[in-house]
Order: structure tokens, then C-alpha cells, then sequence
């Protein structure tokens, strides 16, 4: 109980075989958001994150519908974490998984037609985000309901933010809106490749590219400072 | 010979993973039956309303609606009547003249069938909007199909006239590349949307073809009042 909070977090972080139950922090949260985020750190779902980015609406779209996912079956995994036997673990997460995904499918087509026409397939295939399996497998198989809640509530908003961060971009840079309001009248020429796949992979490498130089600015000002190697997070 | 039968003595019993599975398929299976339960209602009337909503955005300044359907035998008949077929739909002015007819036909697109919803004016034998219903094409880019501007112009006065013998087109409507566009039956393509917007010709000669030649034949049933 002594470790300092840096310290704990290095350990839950670099340790995907948590065998403890984790003491509830303000750290469960924001791991996912930053330390752990799902797709600027760890590159996971990068199917959704290139192909359903390319609007400010789709990309909250994808992101409120990966949290629904994330947070119900982590709850219910949880839940169920003392009981499910280990050799049929996965086609329990994935059945689950899959149920509330059916649930968000079918809760998108009564919300907006519109948003389930532009999201397509990529709805059903939350099924096979690695996040959410990942999830369930690393966190909400081992720990009580709180936490895996707040955790999992961390990683949807971070993956919803990513999102966001590429869909933006995409839009104004691609189709010249945000939010379908258009930025620069008539006359602006939009940047089409924005919108396609290639302008994905564009936008997700600037990203990428602008929070490694962040990371390693952190780390070469903690060093010049304190004389001693930093965490590089 | 000792033939050893059980030879895994570690191996978990298979009851508590059956019960686990059946349990979670059960459980699995309520929600989602609960989830169509509920939605399904909701969805059936988002559906109504943007059929509604989309005929008066195909055919704008028209006030009110009626269904009919296209039988097998080709002929038109109130959707009331329980007749099985293609729908169509019926658009009037404030003043109960019949504007204009929507009608539905789809293409193969870039991923898949590109559903279109077209407005067809009888008294010019010409399609004069478009709105897309259901497609695959890339989020963000089949859209162009509704929104470019020049794209659009293609729809203000789209040839689907009726050959002598009633029966079909008298000129199919095609896509042809962008900028080469020389008759009135042919659609300009999007640059960067071609398939897109050859899809979008199919689906417009599919469902001319199929409703232009009924339409005509038909046309007292959808002019005269209720």
C-alpha cells in the first residue's frame, strides 16, 4: 500500500494477466483515455477506426454503440466471472457480445435509419473487435462489476474520442462540414481523398505521429529535469 | 493388453460448461426476442415515415400520397386492395392533380445493390428526382449520389418515354462517363463515383422499364379522386 500511484498504474498497465482485483481509482477511468487508449496506443479496432471515420456523426455513431457493448457485457462477464468454466470462456464473451451488439443493431434502426444505412455492416461487426474481446478476456473476466464498469466506460469514451478525432478531420478535410454544416461556402474545392480509405490511413498516422512526439517530448523534459530515465508514458 | 479408457484424468466435467453455454444462449436469446419485440414497432414507423417523408422530398410541392402497387400482370392496383407487387406511389398537388409518381428500382453498385426512389412525371414521360434509399457504397461517398450538384442536374428532366408498342422504353437509360453526355436519356457520371453512379442508371432503367409502360397504360386509375 506504500507504492506510490505511478507506480501501481506502471504495474496494471504493463501487466495484462491481472490477477488481483483492482481497488477502485480515478486511474481505472482514465487509463482507457489516455494511457491505454484503444486506438492510439494499443492499435486495436483499426477496421472501425478506418472505415466508418469518415463523418463526425458515424464516428460518434460507432463510438457510443462500442461503449453500449463494452459496458453491458463487461457487467454481465463480470458478473458471471466465477462461474463460466475456462474452456468455454471465449464462446460465452462472444455470445454475449454478440447479444448486446444485436441489441445496439437493433436500437440504431429505431433511433436514426439514416446513421444505420451510413454505418452498415460495421455495426454488426463489433462482434469482432478485438477491444471488446480484449476487454472481457484481460479485465471483466477478473474483476468485480465497479470497476470493469468505470474501466470500460474509460476505453468506449477513449475509442469514441479517437473516433472523433479522425471523423472530424476526415470531414472537414474531405467534404469541407462538420456535423453536415458546411465551414467554407460554396467555393472551397473539398479534398476528396479525405473521405476514402486512403485519407483513414492519412489521418490515423498524423495522429499517431503527433502523440509519439508529444510522448517523447514528455519524456526528454522529465529527463533534462529530474537527471534520472522517466516512464516514456 | 491394458487398453487405459480414461486417460484424462485433469479434464474439467462437461456438465458445467454445458450449463454455462445453455444458460448464456438462453439469456442471449430472450434479450434479443425482448429487443425485436420492442423495436420492431419503431422501426416499422421510422420506415412508413421516411417512405412518406422521402416521396415529398422526390416530389416536392406535392401535399398528399396514395399507394399503389404494380401486379405480376402488370397492372395497377390500390395498395388497400391487398394486391402483392411492386409498390409504387402517387403524389397530388394541393389541388388534387396527380404531380408525379414515385417509383423504385436498384443497380449493383460498388458493394452491393444501390436502392433508388425516382420521381417519374407521367405528362412528360421524364424522371425529374432522385433519392437514395438503401445502399452499401462507402459511408460518406455513395451520398454524392444525392448531393452533388451536377450529378443532380441529371434528374431534372431524366427521357423515360414509352415506346409505340407500350411495353418498354423507347431509349434505356444508361451512365455514361463525365462530360460525354449528349442525349437526354443518359445520366453524367460522377467523377471518382463511377460504379456509384452507373448503379444509380441501372436502378433509374429498372425502374422506368418496369413502371413507365404500367403507369401509362394505367394512368386514369391514379388521376381519377379517391
Amino acid at each position: 500500500m506504500a507504492e506510490a500511484p505511478q507506480d501501481r498504474a506502471t504495474a496494471a498497465a504493463s501487466a495484462p494477466l491481472l490477477t488481483q482485483e483492482e481497488t477502485l481509482t480515478a486511474d481505472t477511468f482514465i487509463r482507457g483515455l489516455w494511457q491505454e487508449n484503444p486506438v492510439f496506443v494499443m492499435l486495436l479496432g483499426m477496421c472501425p477506426v478506418l472505415a466508418v471515420t469518415n463523418s463526425t456523426i458515424n464516428a460518434l455513431g460507432m463510438g457510443l454503440s462500442t461503449t453500449f457493448v463494452l459496458v453491458f457485457s463487461g457487467i454481465l462477464i463480470s458478473l458471471l466471472r466465477h462461474w463460466i468454466p475456462k474452456q468455454v470462456r471465449i464462446a460465452s464473451y462472444i455470445v454475449i457480445i454478440a447479444t448486446f451488439v444485436t441489441l445496439v443493431d437493433y436500437a440504431i434502426q429505431a433511433i436514426s435509419l439514416e446513421l444505420y444505412a451510413a454505418l452498415g455492416a460495421f455495426i454488426q461487426l463489433i462482434v469482432v473487435n478485438c477491444i471488446i474481446l480484449g476487454r472481457a478476456e484481460a479485465y471483466a473476466s477478473k474483476q468485480r462489476v465497479l470497476t470493469t464498469i468505470v474501466n470500460s466506460l474509460g476505453t468506449g469514451i477513449g475509442f469514441t474520442l479517437a473516433l472523433l478525432a479522425l471523423g472530424t478531420v476526415r470531414e472537414i478535410l474531405g467534404n469541407g462540414t462538420i456535423l453536415g454544416i458546411s465551414l467554407f461556402g460554396p467555393d472551397f474545392q473539398p479534398w476528396l481523398i479525405m473521405i476514402l480509405p486512403p485519407g483513414g490511413f492519412f489521418v490515423l498516422g498524423a495522429w499517431l505521429l503527433y502523440f509519439n512526439w508529444l510522448r517523447l517530448n514528455r519524456l526528454r523534459r522529465v529527463t533534462t529535469f529530474t537527471g534520472a530515465p522517466a516512464d516514456a508514458r | 493388453m491394458h487398453v487405459e479408457l480414461q486417460t484424462q484424468p485433469t479434464a474439467t466435467p462437461v456438465w458445467p460448461m454445458l450449463r454455462t453455454l445453455g444458460v448464456i444462449a438462453t439469456l442471449s436469446g430472450l434479450l434479443v426476442v425482448l429487443a425485436d419485440q420492442i423495436t420492431q414497432p419503431m422501426i416499422a414507423e421510422k420506415q412508413r415515415l421516411l417512405t412518406e417523408q422521402l416521396v415529398f422530398q422526390v416530389i416536392p410541392g406535392a401535399v398528399t400520397k396514395r399507394d399503389f402497387i404494380i401486379t405480376a400482370d402488370g397492372r395497377l392496383e390500390a395498395t388497400a386492395s391487398g394486391a402483392s407487387g411492386e409498390p409504387i406511389y402517387a403524389a397530388y398537388t394541393a389541388a388534387g392533380q396527380l404531380q408525379a409518381v414515385a417509383i423504385v428500382g436498384s443497380g449493383g453498385g460498388y458493394a452491393g445493390p444501390v436502392q433508388v426512389m425516382f420521381a417519374y412525371d407521367p405528362s412528360c414521360q421524364c424522371i425529374v428526382g432522385s433519392q437514395v434509399l438503401k445502399s452499401n457504397e462507402t459511408p460518406g461517398f455513395g451520398d454524392k449520389l444525392d448531393t452533388d450538384p451536377a450529378f443532380r442536374e441529371n434528374f431534372r428532366a431524366l427521357e423515360a418515354r414509352v415506346d409505340t408498342a407500350g411495353t418498354a422504353l423507347a431509349n434505356p437509360i444508361v451512365t455514361v462517363k463525365h462530360g460525354t453526355k449528349t442525349a437526354p436519356w443518359q445520366i453524367d457520371a460522377i467523377t471518382g463515383a463511377t460504379i456509384s453512379s452507373r448503379a444509380m442508371g441501372k436502378a433509374a432503367n429498372q425502374a422506368a422499364q418496369r413502371a413507365a409502360p404500367v403507369i401509362q397504360r394505367d394512368l386514369a386509375k391514379l388521376t381519377q379522386p379517391n
